[in-house]
């Protein structure tokens, strides 16, 4: 962004944001007026029934996906308003996406698809690798740097994603269903890596999961019903 | 994204799918080879009909009995008589222009020497022939105005006859007997290989024309004349002074059609020059298809390829990629293929136009303008075809791309 934040304003902030998909018959409301602010540094899980609007609130806090009616602030700028590049450059280095089904660039190596985000930051070669590498190790994946995503098991697979998401060290990284696609002990390793970052990094983290051991880990829990917030409880489960 | 990148991502895309990016390029191959092909058949053929005028001789005219109307002339098929002795006399001292003239008469005839013959076409000249085909001789002397006076029994031979028939031993000062004519060998002609066509044209004999037509022929008629200009901006002026002494030697009458005509080996130039054009013009149609063709294969295939990689765009617009990094990286796409294609169809268009050229033997001629021209045409349409895909692809809504299946 270029002007600094707003006095006051939240990192981020939904202001009774609705998002329909389809018209007719086939229209879905997937969320309805939904209220949300987040904090720097806040660890938020987000719970609720399949179908309840929770990856499509991470896609529109993501830039991924605009609101059909409502307002989207990140520190007080409506993001209605901005062009489609700079939406691209805050996907790009305010915010980093770790997905349940990973979303690695298949027959290219963990170092590249790391690297990927420092391409369209316009970060040259040298030091593409170099920063690609150093999150690789942050992940635990030092000497892995060649392996292509088929040769990785889904834990290793969801590291890169991490490291790949940590790589042009993002503001907020916005998680769907991280662990979703994982056995419970790859699944605690994965939420402990997470949680570190939130807790030595500072980095904003917003994280979608079924799990309630998953959601245990947060310090602020949304629950989501039906394209609405049901609950929002701050502290220890 | 810097270009080497973005092109380095292109080839690395292209690779993954050899065969299909192989065949998608055919098309592209295919015009450009034609558009080189084209290029060098042109000019090869213009450079084989200047050589082959320039080796008949400079400022040549060539007269024969019949209209120029009328079919393809000749005595035969209009009915025009044959020249005389006189007509000839007539053109050395009627048309100022015209340096030398001389009949042509020739029949295939068979040539005697020791054991040996063979069929060789034999020709009654005078002197001024070989002057104007600028022929000399390698041995012994060309045929002389005391020759054709006496009508002497002598002969010029080719190259070939002295091998054929004296087993390579020189043939001059040697007896022939040419349709049961003997016949001295005064000199020895110069050699000329064969012709653009693969004819030996050193299978000659030349005669003295009056030795010619006394003691063969029978007859002094003359079924053609040549004649050299006496400097090439005189050729104008040399062809309007034959026909004004034909035309008076033969009776045309004022506004009447000429009943003979003189050619100028310049006007076969532009004939053959018009069938060249037409080739080049075909060719040309082959190449702008293929290029049409090629150009919606390269659109064809880069449409399945947004399509299939749908997944590959949502996670590189997540990551931060601009719409417009998303749109260079398959225009780029297109474009590494298509001129890929251009190399290809450039290397493989000199190739053919070398077996082109020795196919119908004329002279290959590297067509150096072409290349740059037919590598940026590649590289256009790359662009042309490109941009709907590509544009397709940098459309593309980034949370719809990352769920596509
Ligand atoms: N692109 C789309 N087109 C039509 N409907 C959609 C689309 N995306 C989501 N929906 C609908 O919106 C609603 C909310 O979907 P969303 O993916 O946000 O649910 P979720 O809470 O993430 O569910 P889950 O836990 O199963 O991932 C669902 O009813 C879904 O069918
Ligand atoms: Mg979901």
């Amino acid at each position: 962004m270029g002007s600094p934040a707003l006095p006051e304003s939240p990192l981020l902030e939904l202001r009774k944001v609705s998002r329909v998909f389809g018209e007719g018959p086939a229209l879905v409301k997937a969320l309805e007026e939904v209220d949300l602010s987040v904090a720097p540094s806040e660890f938020v899980a987000i719970t609720g029934a399949s179908g309840s609007g929770k990856s499509t609130a991470v896609s529109i806090l993501g830039c991924l996906d605009v609101p059909t009616s409502g307002e989207y602030l990140i520190e007080g700028h409506p993001v209605q308003t901005l062009h489609g590049d700079v939406l691209a450059a805050l996907r790009n280095a305010k915010f980093g996406f770790i997905f349940q089904s990973y979303n690695l660039l298949p027959r290219t190596s963990a170092l590249d698809n790391v690297a990927l985000p420092l391409i369209y930051a316009g970060v040259d070669l040298a030091e593409r690798q170099a920063r690609a590498a150093s999150a690789l190790e942050a992940v635990g994946l030092a000497g892995r740097e060649d392996a292509r995503p088929n040769q990785l098991s889904g834990g290793q697979q969801q590291r890169v994603a991490i490291a790949r998401a940590l790589v042009n060290e993002p503001e907020v990284i916005l998680a769907d269903e991280p662990t979703g696609n994982l056995d419970s002990k790859t699944s605690d390793e994965i939420m402990q890596l997470i949680s570190s970052l939130n807790e030595r990094r500072g980095i904003t983290v917003i994280m979608v999961t079924h799990d309630p051991k998953c959601a245990a880990w947060a310090k602020r829990r949304v629950v989501f019903r039906d394209g609405h917030i049901a609950s929002d409880t701050k502290g220890a489960a | 994204m810097n270009p080497r990148a973005t092109i380095s991502l292109a080839l690395a895309a292209l690779l993954r799918n050899r065969m299909r990016s192989a065949l998608t390029m055919l098309g592209v191959v295919i015009g450009v080879a034609a558009v080189l092909m084209m290029e060098s058949l042109g000019k090869g053929a213009t450079a084989y009909i200047e050589a082959t005028i320039a080796g008949m001789g400079s400022n040549i005219l060539m007269v024969v009995p019949g209209s120029a109307h009328g079919r393809t002339g000749g005595p035969s098929s209009s009915g025009a008589p044959l020249f005389g002795p006189a007509d000839l006399e007539a053109l050395r001292r009627g048309a100022r222009d015209v340096g030398l003239v001389s009949p042509v008469s020739q029949r295939p005839l068979r040539t005697v020497a020791g054991g040996l013959n063979r069929s060789t076409p034999v020709s009654g000249v005078s002197p001024d022939f070989l002057l104007i085909r600028g022929w000399s001789v390698v041995q012994g002397r060309t045929l002389s105005a005391d020759d054709e006076r006496q009508a002497a029994q002598v002969c010029v031979v080719g190259h070939t006859i002295e091998t054929a028939l004296f087993s390579g031993s020189t043939a001059l000062g040697k007896e022939l007997r040419i349709h049961d004519v003997s016949c001295r060998v005064v000199g020895v002609l110069e050699s000329k290989g064969a012709s653009a066509f693969g004819m030996d044209q050193d299978d000659v004999i030349f005669m003295p024309f009056s030795t010619f037509s006394r003691r063969i022929t029978g007859t002094d008629r003359i079924g053609l004349m040549m004649a050299a200009a006496r400097s090439a901006d005189r050729i104008d002026d040399a062809k309007a002074q034959i026909t004004n002494v034909l035309r008076q030697r033969r009776h045309v009458l004022a506004g009447e059609e000429d009943d003979f005509s003189v050619r100028d080996p310049r006007e076969v130039q532009a004939v053959l020059g018009q069938v060249t054009g037409m080739l080049t013009t075909f060719l040309l149609g082959v190449a702008g298809i293929s290029l049409l063709v090629g150009g919606i294969g390269i659109m064809n295939i880069m449409l399945v390829s947004v399509t299939e990689r749908t997944r590959e765009i949502g996670i590189r617009l997540a990551v931060g990629a601009r719409s417009a990094d998303i749109l260079s990286q398959f225009l780029v796409e297109a474009v590494v293929l298509s001129a890929l294609g251009g190399m290809v169809g450039i290397g493989l268009g000199l190739l053919a136009s070398v077996g082109l050229a020795r196919a119908i033997q004329v002279p290959f001629v590297v067509p150096g303008g072409a290349v740059p021209i037919a590598f940026g045409v590649s590289v256009l349409v790359g662009v042309v075809f490109g941009v709907f895909p590509a544009r397709k692809a940098a459309r593309l809504n980034p949370l719809a791309a990352l769920r596509f299946e």
